[in-house]
């Protein structure tokens, strides 16, 4: 039998949909026309007046926003209500290095722990179901969106957070949790440990709930079988709220967007021409249901497909496919966002050139990250351990800009291969 | 006295020290003696040259990365135990080495160790203490 969280908004009609969403957008422009500068400037800069907005169908009038203009209104340049309303932030790291920071009120925690809600039943979860989250906790937002999601529908909720294994499955074994939640990655990596531990038999998880990174077809199967669990995949990202902005149901052919409180487009990425649905472009979204940082026309970056065919679940709401690649140079690794721009601001900010490679591939199904850098006389020396002290340094410099350690490796000056004078910043050999 | 020793980055490719070690080669460039500290990924390539000067610039000129360091090279009997003496001197009187190499010499019963440590001076004032010299830079070239 499926089952739903709130059936009346994944079930409803077409024609309700639109309405609910044309009279939110409305209220929401107005508002954030009125209440952000920003807002004013970039509308009244494309001549958009928030009465041109009457329903959804004028959504293409509004101007989009772009990462830059988080980084350029960073920290508190798009909040919409004031500071004493807001009760949380969460971050994600930024181009340049400077963090993007999302501000929620006591109504979008509410919100946002529902999309989680309808992410969890939709995986089959209920309250007799103990939801194992192994997310990471704090800034990041997988750990404490799908904690809030699994509070909401009653859940038994172990907020494990990540790393530390031996504990983790401890846990599933002790503790008897159905629902794993995590980065497909570590599912990956947890499955191998279970089989290696040979305590497969102790495990009693029936799903898994997986996203913050891109995964293959052949990588869902492969835990499936391994894991003896059925895998669902979500999507989120921090600026629009964090994982549930959309999440699969049991037909596993796309996740269902919460399009009571995000309104999903694709774009051209070079035109920005909205695409019909079912064509491959950049997903947009906008925050209708959303008090403190309600984006608007949001470019993501990710590319995928729309599609609003019927699903076998009978949610009506509209589908996106699994995500296809970027229209930027950002990197999704272990689950972090990863700018090649960060890795050139610490060699910078460390003294040296930057000449770099990251190179990024797959193995038994967990990402490697190895940045490549040119050796300069600033950096030699002729002891080892001078250098491996400059090498520590590195890493801890890059960790703590982008939440990751790589694997730094020294090469010879002008190895790095440039194609037409241009260096290749980014190698990446994962298969998605 | 202390001598030069240049310090060549050599990344650990398959052909790379062949490179490197080619160019000074070409060049006419005598190494007197060497040693390759090797990391996983890197090695340092350390050399005593007849020309450091010269071995200096046409390995810039091939862009490799170098560095110049001063160390002690000292003559030692080439018989049992005189290596160890040597260093037992070193670290009777608290002188850490950061690392060092031997070679022998075509001047039969003798051979030489290169030694780095933190603080040349006080390294040869401690060995001059008890006996035993340092040689210079011509002393070297000229074997």
């Amino acid at each position: 039998m499926v089952s739903y969280y709130q059936p009346e908004i994944e079930c409803a009609s077409r024609e309700k949909i639109r309405e609910l969403q044309s009279e939110r957008l409305v209220k929401t422009v107005r508002r954030v026309y009125s209440d952000v500068a920003y807002y004013r400037k970039l509308m009244d800069e494309k001549g958009v007046k928030p009465g041109d907005i009457q329903s959804v169908d004028d959504l293409s009038k509004l101007p989009f926003l772009k990462k830059d203009d988080l980084r350029d209104c960073y920290p508190y340049g798009l909040l919409a209500v004031p500071l004493s309303d807001v009760v949380r932030i969460q971050s994600t790291s930024g181009t340049t290095g400077k963090r993007v920071v999302a501000f929620y009120t006591q109504k979008d925690i509410d919100v946002w722990d529902e999309c989680c809600a309808r992410a969890i039943v939709a995986a089959g979860g209920d309250k007799n179901d103990v939801v194992h989250v192994s997310y990471g906790y704090g800034l990041f937002t997988g750990g404490p969106g799908l904690n809030g999601g699994s509070h909401k529908v009653g859940s038994m909720t172990l907020p494990m957070s990540s790393g530390n294994t031996e504990r983790q499955i401890q846990f599933m074994c002790d503790l008897q949790s159905t629902i794993l939640c995590c980065t497909p990655s570590y599912a990956a990596f947890l499955t191998e440990t279970i089989i290696n531990q040979g305590v497969s038999d102790q495990i009693k998880l029936k799903a898994g709930i997986f996203g913050a990174e891109a995964w293959s077809e052949e990588m869902r199967r492969d835990i499936e079988a391994r894991l003896r669990v059925k895998a669902y995949d979500i999507y989120g990202l921090t600026e629009i709220s964090g994982p549930g902005v959309s999440f699969e149901c049991s037909e596993q052919t796309g996740m269902h967007v919460n399009e009571d409180s995000f309104i999903a487009e694709t774009i051209d990425p070079d035109t920005g021409d909205v695409l019909p649905e079912g064509t491959k472009g950049e997903l947009v979204f906008t925050c209708i249901n959303k008090e403190a940082f309600p984006l608007l026309r949001y470019r993501t970056r990710d590319i995928c497909v729309l599609s609003r065919k019927e699903c076998s679940c009978g949610r009506t709401l509209i589908k996106m496919s699994r995500l296809m690649g970027r229209s930027d140079d950002m990197l999704i690794i272990r689950g972090v966002n990863v700018f090649p721009s960060q890795i050139e601001t610490v060699l910078l900010n460390c003294g040296l050139t930057s000449n770099y490679q990251i190179i990024v591939d797959r193995v038994n199904h967990t990402d490697t990250f190895e940045v490549q850098v040119e050796m300069t006389p600033e950096m030699f020396s002729d002891t080892v351990k001078n250098i491996s002290t400059r090498e520590d340094e590195l890493v801890t410099s890059m960790r703590a800009m982008l939440g990751i350690s790589p694997k730094v490796t020294l090469v010879a000056p002008r190895s790095i291969a440039r194609s037409e004078g241009k260096a290749v910043r980014v190698i990446d050999r994962r298969k998605i | 006295m202390a001598i030069n020793q240049i310090s060549i980055f050599v990344e650990n490719s398959v052909g790379r020290l062949a490179e490197v070690t080619a160019v000074m080669g070409d060049a006419g460039i005598d190494m007197r003696a060497m040693c390759i500290a090797d990391t996983a990924d890197f090695g340092i390539l350390r050399v005593i040259v007849s020309n450091p000067k010269r071995a200096l610039e046409i390995l810039r000129a091939s862009e490799c990365v170098v560095s110049v360091t001063q160390v002690l090279a000292i003559s030692i009997p080439d018989t049992p135990g005189s290596l160890s003496r040597v260093i037992g001197i070193l670290a009777d009187a608290g002188v850490s080495v950061e690392y060092a190499y031997a070679f022998i010499t075509r001047k039969k019963g003798n051979a030489y160790v290169i030694f780095r440590v933190e603080d040349n001076e006080r390294a040869e004032e401690i060995l001059a203490r008890n006996g035993i010299e340092t040689a210079n830079e011509s002393e070297l070239y000229e074997l």
